[in-house]
């Protein structure tokens, strides 16, 4: 650095004051709502930390899980419960459906939790119009994809809306599941030397969609990965038990936000090594093509997992013995600085940081 | 990826970066400027800096053609998005650059009928669909994305296509840059010269940096061993006392541009006497609107916009960022007045400008020094 010792305090100056207004909890000012608030960065996070935490309140919420827990009272066991929203166009896409979507989204939070679903409800709000074939064939996705995951449908509801209020159909699912005695998960847990593995290749359900909506004109073999996530859970806790320290399905924002997320709870660093993070070639083409950064494109079938470095290997070895984790992958680590921030070393060799998402992933123009 | 991999080699930027640090001068500072967003963007992509010795810094340029529109711009697409019947289309990247009261984003979700396009056809497309409405493009852009403009409007002016018009806000990049080169407390040493515009208006331009102001210019590509290559021929030419402009994208630009783009700017683009740049204020003769041929394309002729100047706030000095003479936290809003959240100028605008990734990347820049 080439500044006096005065320049040098005074931007130190500078950079508390930034530091504190990072860290204060976000304020919701906006007049409107925009598509960023349903992005999954900041503006998401302004919503939730800026509006609905402050007035619902303390407990459970603050948690800011994926699903919250529930006490039924001192003697009865943990359960976890959450719910979770479809509004996907189209909704068939290759490699899956809204109604598959709807069952496996709240199933995998569930999951996240380290609870195997028990029970369902599922509440459709269909737009006048909608082809009866097409509600039959996601009412069947949604049986078939509940039997899958041995959840129960135990209750429902149904609405319909005038043509142009609804795009076809949009899903809201609610689940409940008891705790695994196994787990002991949570975002706060990260410690300096956790090994991160993701499940699988990553972005490739966002890009399906992406390709499906077909105003980009380009033609890709690739489906989205969505899917039941429990076996992988059951097997990671299986063989790391208490080792392993948080999970999180990498769902809207994709594994970046996630990591940014985990990063700021437990106040440490996480450097994630581009070259080792699984992507399919076909999804790195579209993604360079698109000018996106697969590291923040939704997944509905991929996990993080931080475990401790003692259970790296065990970890991985069984989350590979599941059918379709075969290209499960440790991408990086915990570390001591900085806290909060998400770094990157790129497979050219250089670092970056790899902050939250403002908005909307929106392609660049040059 | 065949074609892409092969320009992201880590073992050859290795070598380059190794090359790099044996041209320096250990005792010299080095300022070298990347004209354009898309060197940024890679830069920060690939983590170029980081294999870059401590006396060689990066300084952004004024080359994002998003972060150069001025607030009033914005206002005007803003007002004409408004209007009963229009469809506003515009790149991604664009809606999200403020004006005076909101973004397009924000004018999109109170209302306007605001679309992203991956291109002016994809506009020129939705006109024919939408015969009932009226579709403006707001073009942005350097001399990149100009001539894809004016390959539409001769399309639709071929077609006959009457819903369609064109909002321009296209900018050449040679009057900024002199601009910048004019001022008295200029600290640069050398330019990245921007590639893609270089594409389509060829190296020659490029020559009175040299010429006039004695810095040597490398007119460069975008994957990150063109950017080390690029500004390991700077340093060479620094260290041989040489300025004179080098092609390294030469697999990509001709010396004479591509004279075919050039012809159709000519037709449908006439030069506006001036054009304000956010941060950098009025510059002459650096911006585009549409030719008298092309009138009738002219959204800022069919539809009435408020035309406001918004005057950037005094205390911005973006100016001086981009000419290196202080640092992002030197200004005197940074951090205060202007933040990612709330951008005043240029630098703060784009998430990779110099005080945008000062703003949010400033902490760890210092946990690396202190490594």
């Amino acid at each position: 650095m080439t500044g006096t010792p005065t320049r040098t305090r005074r931007e130190e100056r500078v950079l508390e004051l930034i530091e504190t207004a990072r860290a204060k909890r976000p304020r919701f000012r906006d007049d409107h709502i925009t598509l960023a608030h349903g992005a999954g960065g900041k503006a998401t996070q302004t919503l939730i930390e800026g509006l609905l935490v402050p007035a619902f309140g303390g407990g459970a919420l603050e948690q800011l899980g994926d699903a919250g827990r529930v006490s039924l009272g001192e003697d009865a066991p943990a359960v976890v419960m959450t719910s979770d929203s479809f509004v996907v166009s189209p909704l068939r896409f290759p490699g899956g459906s809204i109604g598959e979507l709807a069952v496996n989204g709240t199933v995998n939070d569930l999951a996240m939790a380290g609870a195997r679903a028990s029970a369902l409800t599922v509440s459709l709000i269909l737009e006048e119009g909608l082809e009866a074939d097409t509600l039959r064939g996601e009412i069947e996705a949604i049986a078939a994809a509940a039997r899958e995951a041995s959840a129960e449908i135990v209750g429902g509801d149904t609405k319909v809306v005038q043509r142009g209020l609804a795009d076809g159909m949009y899903i809201c699912t609610t689940g409940v599941g008891a705790v695994d005695p196994r787990a002991r998960l949570a975002p706060q847990q990260l410690r300096a030397g956790d090994r991160i593995i993701v499940s699988g290749p990553i972005a490739e359900h966002g890009t399906a969609i992406m390709l499906a909506r077909g105003q980009f004109e380009l033609d890709a073999e690739i489906e989205s990965d969505t899917c039941c996530l429990w076996p992988a859970v059951d097997a990671l806790l299986d063989a790391a038990g208490r080792d392993l320290h948080c999970l999180r399905d990498a769902t809207r924002g994709g594994v970046a936000s996630v990591l940014n997320e985990l990063a700021r709870a437990s106040r440490v660093g996480v450097l994630v090594r581009e070259a080792e993070v699984p992507v399919h070639p076909v999804v790195a083409a579209a993604a360079e093509l698109l000018g996106i950064d697969p590291m923040y494109v939704a997944n509905e079938g991929r996990l993080v997992a931080v475990v401790a470095p003692a259970a790296q290997e065990d970890a991985l070895a069984a989350l590979r013995g599941v059918p379709g984790c075969e290209q499960a992958a440790v991408i990086g680590e915990v570390t001591v600085e900085p806290p909060g921030m998400v770094l990157v070393a790129t497979a050219f060799g250089g670092r970056r940081v790899m902050d939250q998402l403002v908005g909307d992933p929106l392609p660049r123009i040059c | 990826m065949r074609f892409v991999d092969e320009y992201r080699d880590a073992a050859l930027g290795r070598a380059l970066a190794g090359e790099i640090l044996a041209a320096v001068d250990p005792a010299r500072h080095y300022k070298v400027m990347e004209v354009c967003g898309g060197h940024t963007h890679s830069i920060y992509k690939y983590g170029v800096d980081d294999l870059l010795p401590d006396n060689v810094e990066l300084v952004h340029g004024p080359g994002c053609p998003v972060c150069v529109i001025p607030m009033g711009r914005v206002d005007d697409g803003i007002a004409v998005a408004g209007e009963a019947k229009v469809i506003l289309t515009c790149f991604g990247d664009m809606l999200r650059v403020p004006g005076s009261r909101q973004t397009l984003l924000e004018a999109k979700a109170e209302g306007a009928d605001v679309r992203m396009v991956y291109s002016p056809l994809d506009a020129l497309r939705i006109a024919r669909e939408n015969p009932d409405r009226e579709v403006v493009f707001f073009a942005i852009g350097f001399e990149t994305t100009a001539p894809s403009t004016a390959l539409t409007l001769k399309r639709a002016k071929r077609e006959r296509i009457p819903n369609f018009s064109c909002i321009c806000n296209h900018v050449t990049i040679v009057p900024p840059l002199r601009a910048l080169l004019e001022s008295p407390d200029l600290r640069l040493d050398g330019f990245l010269g921007p590639g893609h515009v270089c594409t389509v208006v060829g190296a020659r331009p490029l020559r009175f940096i040299p010429a006039d102001y004695g810095r040597p210019v490398v007119v460069s590509g975008f994957e990150p061993l063109d950017i080390l290559q690029s500004i390991l021929m700077i340093l060479r030419q620094l260290g041989d006392g040489r300025a004179e402009v080098e092609n390294q994208y030469r697999r990509v630009v001709p010396d004479e541009g591509n004279l075919r783009a050039l012809e159709v700017m000519a037709e449908v683009f006439e030069l506006r006497p001036h054009f304000e740049w956010r941060g950098l204020g009025f510059i002459s003769q650096s911006a585009l609107r549409l030719s008298e041929a092309y009138a009738d394309f002219d959204a800022e002729r069919r539809f009435s916009t408020p035309g406001v100047r918004v005057a950037d706030p005094k205390a911005c000095q973006c100016g001086e960022v981009l000419k290196g003479v202080i640092k992002p936290w030197e200004c005197k809003v940074f951090g205060t007045g202007c933040t990612p959240e709330h951008a005043i100028g240029t630098c703060m605008v784009s998430p990779e400008g110099a005080c945008a990734a000062y703003y949010n990347f400033g902490r760890y820049a210092r946990h690396k020094e202190a490594v």
